[in-house]
């Protein structure tokens, strides 16, 4: 029942964040997605106790024609992800509270019908559930970077990213309605279109591993489909670049850790090399398309890819390592990508211009702002101690169990993350300071909130993730578990 | 004392702690006890810890779980034997000193109180590297040095061309970590461990090495790379000397007593693996050899105090790589020992003349300093016979025991390790001369500003070139003196030399005449004929020109690797990505909206698309359904 809750409070506050004029909707976002993080916690506290309760799980029929069910279920994974998607909406909500934000009504409702989406996507156990979910997520994030996008192409570039993710998930429907048409019991439950999956023969299985796959590539986006994601990061406004970013590319990620691994084992056993080179080959790809880049929000857009390719490698890799670092990085990606992209916020409010080459000097003029800044950037870069570490760490041992050459060339990511990371915090922080950057003040009491949060997360969940590896590796077995019999004949 | 020892690296970490957050409000003085209080502490704590460590102890102690995912289990835990525990005294005593220099070193600078926080939290993660129990906690403390190494180097960071220096020592250290995660990863892979403890790594990889010779090859040969990075070896050394760029006291510490010798102590540590991987242990000798002379010819022309100690590190770490290479582990921590003491004080000692010098580094400049600066040039002259192998000081001993081992596993080595000694008395006594001795070559300016520097400074100098001269005892060969050395005991390495004690005596009789030989030279041609290098490259021949270029290493690694990284990056950008990839993405596209204009009255606009979508996808159910 109280998952519901945690689905309903943000539809209900979206509704009424409508009705309410001007400032208020902004209060009312911030009161409701605290309130979801209180409800989450209490959630987390439920789940601890006892993983079988209850109050966790939903499951009435819905359209029972189609056997499709309203079926919530909590997994340690997706409480995770859950977990992330009720801590970054608030900050991305308090990040947001000192601009002017045409028509906040609006504004803030989409983001908590967004955060409603994000929830049930997380949640659902049902596959067609799980695609309404999805689809409803696309949405609202699709106004806000259409309505308060900041570029004179952004009918343009929303279309595509709306048809380009649209054109993928279509796929991915295809690929539940087969599993669902050939499972033993005919309702969507996870566990019955697995069994569905299992008992295809390998090429079919190939067949739906590569249409869901293309739409969870899209999603993230792994190379090449990823053409979509840095114009669309580059011109939204930052908020739906934060919701894009932190919370809304893992459901790609989850998909296919959840909804396509433990599907199809044989069709991974098949392509899933392909589908990492791939990867693979994108994490490079990215990261030497970051070095190049000039804007800075640019840079931060094509590191993401980069980060995302080495996540969708470890997932494919499907063993205790690779899921578990998966899952951690998704988490680590999230909160990190929300300050970097904050940071380029404040940047460009206060220079007027994202261009690397016009900044400089500025940790001059703000040390405080350059030091929240360099420990941001020390968690993109996965210094051990920070949450990019455990997660990457694990995802290149669990490439590596999978294919040594494949995980060397993508451990690549931590000396080119680093050439793109430094020479970028060396051309807009370092150096003298300029006209650009002379008059770059104080930051705003919500800016210095965000950022301190995020910094706090970096360093404490880098040095002690455990109480969030309790919650994954159980799950991450379960999943492995689950497939043992498809694949050891 | 030895369940406290987690507080060794947790102190200087509270030090960087309450630095990092009293920032600017703390006063200069509050700052520098903090700051060195915690180092002195830990120093306080690694002596019981010492006084109480017996030969082949080994003690775990355990904080907490830290990474655990399947097979694999991480602990966050120290481990305390005779290695680490020399380790812990290098690194807090000659830590300390430093810290205290630095007090009045960094006296005038608006940035000590950060100077500080960073210096701090470098001995923090300097000490977890070497008591981490598990390779991934040594690799915890290998970047994060890294990671200060990179702050201090950038310390001035309005200056451009220091900033490329600390990047520069990132990315290459980097690389090098690239290999040892991988050499890491491979371990954990193959034998299912990473810890130290008994029934850890070790004991595995030994009943396992022999149906796994080319994964320990490959261990070996990775965790070398590794080592190459922060050690700045052929062919990862050239951040070096630039990460002169730093302040003084930060070169002494981090870039020649403590940090770029993480290397030598990674691989001691791991000697188990090593024993199983002769190939990774001829290539770790042969590169260390290369190194050694490849630096030291460098060092020959270079007319910069800093850049020239710089080159002699790289070369000195050589040495100690050509130690281990040749099964000489005990020699080479003795050398890391011996040289922490000696070439901090030559940097702690290039500090002092740079200070009196109102900033100068040119030894050009420079000369006819010895009375001047009296306290600094007596220091720096035993810090040079130190690191010259005059006899009975310390770096003597330590490099003897070098070239003892190098003779036995190969006469070739050896020949090329006494021409590698012969290079540095000659660099180490020409810097030497060119500095103290002959006619005062400065501005008159800086000429009236000359003056010996603070007790602050000048008392770790003295008690450092005590140490220089006497750390050599803890080591005296035993064909000297009768079962005398020390740290072989103490460290408990089972290397037997088979040399007979003849052949040992003249081995070391051959090296003190070259050495001497090497001194007579340079002492004829700066000391008494006074020469003075020239000011610019115009009349060198050109093996001086490509030496004194630095063997154009900078400018090759810039044209083979950092501009064709760009250059691909550039056109895979411009062509790849905006042409190829989105090209066909926007091609589907537009041949969509073409088929879409065709079908114009079912669509308004883009939410139409959408629900157009959605019907399409019932179609499909009802398809499927039907099939």
């Amino acid at each position: 029942m109280i998952t519901a809750l945690l689905i309903g409070l943000p539809l209900l506050a979206g509704l009424l964040a409508l009705f309410v004029k001007g400032e208020g909707a902004k209060k009312v976002a911030l009161g409701a997605a605290l309130l979801e993080l209180v409800l989450s916690f209490a959630v987390l506290y439920l789940f601890k106790k006892d993983p079988q309760n209850e109050q966790l799980f939903i499951n009435t029929p819905w359209i029972q024609h189609f056997g499709i069910h309203f079926h919530l279920q909590l997994s340690g994974i997706g409480l995770c992800l859950v977990l992330l998607t009720t801590v970054l909406t608030p900050l991305i909500i308090i990040s947001s509270y000192s601009r002017e934000i045409k028509n906040p009504s609006l504004f803030y409702s989409l983001v908590l019908f967004m955060q409603m989406a994000l929830v049930g996507v997380f949640l659902a156990h049902d596959g067609f559930l799980f695609y309404i979910f999805w689809e409803l997520a696309l949405i609202p994030i699709w106004f806000i970077c259409l309505m308060w996008g900041e570029s004179k192409n952004n009918s343009k570039i929303t279309f595509k990213f709306f048809i380009y993710t649209l054109f993928g998930s279509l796929f991915m429907l295809a690929g539940l309605i087969y599993l669902y048409y050939h499972s033993p019991e005919r309702n969507w439950s996870w566990e019955n279109l697995q069994a569905g999956g299992m008992s295809l023969p390998e090429a079919k299985q190939g067949l739906v591993f590569w249409a869901m796959f293309l739409a969870f590539a899209v999603k993230m986006p792994v190379f090449p489909f990823h053409t979509w994601q840095p114009d669309t990061y580059t011109s939204s406004p930052t908020t739906g670049t934060m919701l894009l970013s932190g919370i809304m590319l893992k459901m790609g990620t989850f998909g296919l850790l959840f909804w396509l691994m433990p599907m199809v084992p044989l069709g991974i056993a098949k392509w899933g090399s392909t589908a990492i080179g791939l990867s693979v080959v994108g994490i490079v790809y990215a990261s030497c398309m970051a070095i190049v880049q000039k804007d800075l929000k640019r840079l931060i857009a094509y590191s993401s890819i980069a980060h995302i390719g080495l996540i969708a490698a470890g997932i494919l890799a499907f063993n205790a390592q690779g899921l578990q670092g998966a899952v951690m990085q998704m988490l680590a990606h999230g909160i990190n990508v929300v300050g970097l992209f904050l940071i380029v916020d404040i940047i460009s409010r206060q220079t007027g211009t994202r261009e690397i080459a016009k900044l400089g000097g500025i940790r001059n003029v703000n040390p405080r702002f350059a030091m929240l800044y360099l420990i941001v950037l020390l968690g993109a870069v996965a210094l051990p101690l920070t949450n990019g570490f455990v997660g990457e760490f694990l995802l290149i041992s669990g490439v590596y169990k999978f294919n040594a050459w494949m995980s060397a060339f993508a451990g690549l990511t931590i000396i080119l993350g680093a050439v793109y990371m430094l020479r970028s915090y060396q051309g807009v922080m370092l150096g003298e300071t300029n006209n650009v950057t002379a008059s770059f003040g104080a930051l705003k009491t919500n800016e210095t909130i965000v950022l301190f949060v995020v910094a706090a997360l970096i360093i404490g969940l880098g040095v002690y993730p455990k109480p969030l590896m309790d919650l994954i590796g159980p799950d991450v077995q379960e999943l492995l578990n689950s497939v043992k019999p498809a694949v050891t004949p | 004392m030895i369940q406290y020892s987690w507080l060794i690296p947790l102190l200087p970490l509270f030090g960087f702690i309450l630095l990092g957050l009293g920032g600017k409000k703390l006063s200069k003085g509050l700052a520098g006890i903090i700051g060195c209080g915690s180092v002195l502490a830990a120093f306080a704590l690694s002596v019981g810890v010492f006084m109480q460590l017996h030969e082949g102890d080994k003690h775990i102690v355990k904080m907490f779980d830290w990474i655990v995912a399947g097979d694999l289990h991480l602990d966050l835990s120290f481990i305390i034997d005779p290695l680490t525990s020399i380790f812990l005294l290098i690194i807090t005593g000659v830590g300390f000193l430093i810290h205290v220099y630095s007090t009045g070193y960094m006296k005038e600078d608006e940035g000590f109180n950060r100077f500080f926080t960073y210096l701090n939290l470098f001995v923090f993660f300097m000490l977890l590297l070497v008591m981490g129990s598990n390779y991934v906690v040594m690799f915890v403390g290998w970047e994060g040095v890294g990671l200060c190494s990179y702050l201090l180097i950038g310390f001035w960071f309005k200056n451009t061309e220091y900033n490329k220096a600390a990047n520069k020592a990132f990315i290459m250290n980097r690389i090098g970590d690239l290999g040892f995660l991988l050499g890491i990863i491979l371990l954990f892979v193959t034998f299912g461990s990473l810890s130290f403890e008994d029934g850890g790594i070790f004991d595995k990889a030994s009943s396992l090495a022999r149906d796994n010779k080319g994964v320990m090859e490959a261990v070996g040969i990775l965790l070398f790379i590794g080592a190459c990075g922060k050690s700045a070896q052929i062919p990862l050394f050239t951040w070096l000397p630039d990460a002169m760029a730093g302040p003084t006291p930060v070169s002494a510490l981090i870039h020649a007593a403590t940090m770029v010798t993480a290397g030598i102590y990674m691989i001691a540590r791991s000697q188990v693996l090593y024993s199983f991987a002769p190939m990774a242990l001829e290539i770790v000798a042969v590169i260390g050899l290369l190194t050694a002379l490849f630096a030291a010819t460098i060092g020959l022309l270079q007319n910069d105090i800093k850049k020239v100690l710089a080159y002699s590190t790289v070369s000195q770490l050589g040495f100690m790589f050509l130690a281990l290479g040749v099964g000489a582990t005990t020699g080479a921590v003795f050398h890391v020992t011996t040289h922490a003491f000696f070439k901090a004080l030559l940097f702690l000692g290039a500090g002092s003349v740079i200070h009196a010098m109102s900033g100068e580094q040119d030894i050009r400049r420079m000369g006819g300093l010895a009375k001047k600066i009296p306290i600094t040039h007596i220091t720096f002259l035993i810090g040079t016979m130190a690191i010259a192998g005059i006899p009975f000081l310390s770096g003597f001993f330590s490099k003897d025991e070098i070239l003892a081992y190098t003779y036995e596993r190969s006469q070739v080595y050896w020949i090329a390790g006494v021409l590698g000694s012969m290079l540095t008395a000659f660099y180490m006594f020409r810097l030497y001369f060119l500095t103290f001795r002959g006619k005062f070559r400065g501005t008159h300016e800086q000429e009236h500003h000359l003056h010996e520097s603070p007790a602050s400074m000048t008392i770790p100098l003295v008690i450092l070139a005590i140490l220089a001269v006497g750390a050599g005892y803890i080591g005296i060969p035993g064909f000297v003196l009768h079962d005398s050395h020390w740290l072989h005991h103490y460290l408990g390495y089972r290397e037997i030399i088979t040399l007979s004690h003849e052949k040992e005596w003249i081995i070391m009789g051959i090296a003190i005449v070259a050495g001497l030989s090497a001194i007579a030279l340079a002492w004829t041609v700066f000391g008494k004929n006074k020469t003075v290098p020239a000011d610019d490259e115009k009349g060198f021949n050109s093996v001086q020109k490509l030496v004194y270029n630095k063997y154009y290493v900078d400018e090759i690694y810039d044209k083979l690797i950092r501009k064709p990284l760009d250059f691909i990056s550039d056109i895979g950008y411009r062509v790849v990505e905006l042409q190829i990839v989105d090209g066909v993405v926007n091609g589907i596209g537009t041949g969509v909206k073409w088929i879409g204009s065709v079908a114009r009255y079912v669509q308004s606009g883009s939410v139409g698309f959408y629900v157009l979508a959605m019907v399409l996808s019932v179609i499909v159910i009802a398809m499927v359904k039907l099939w």
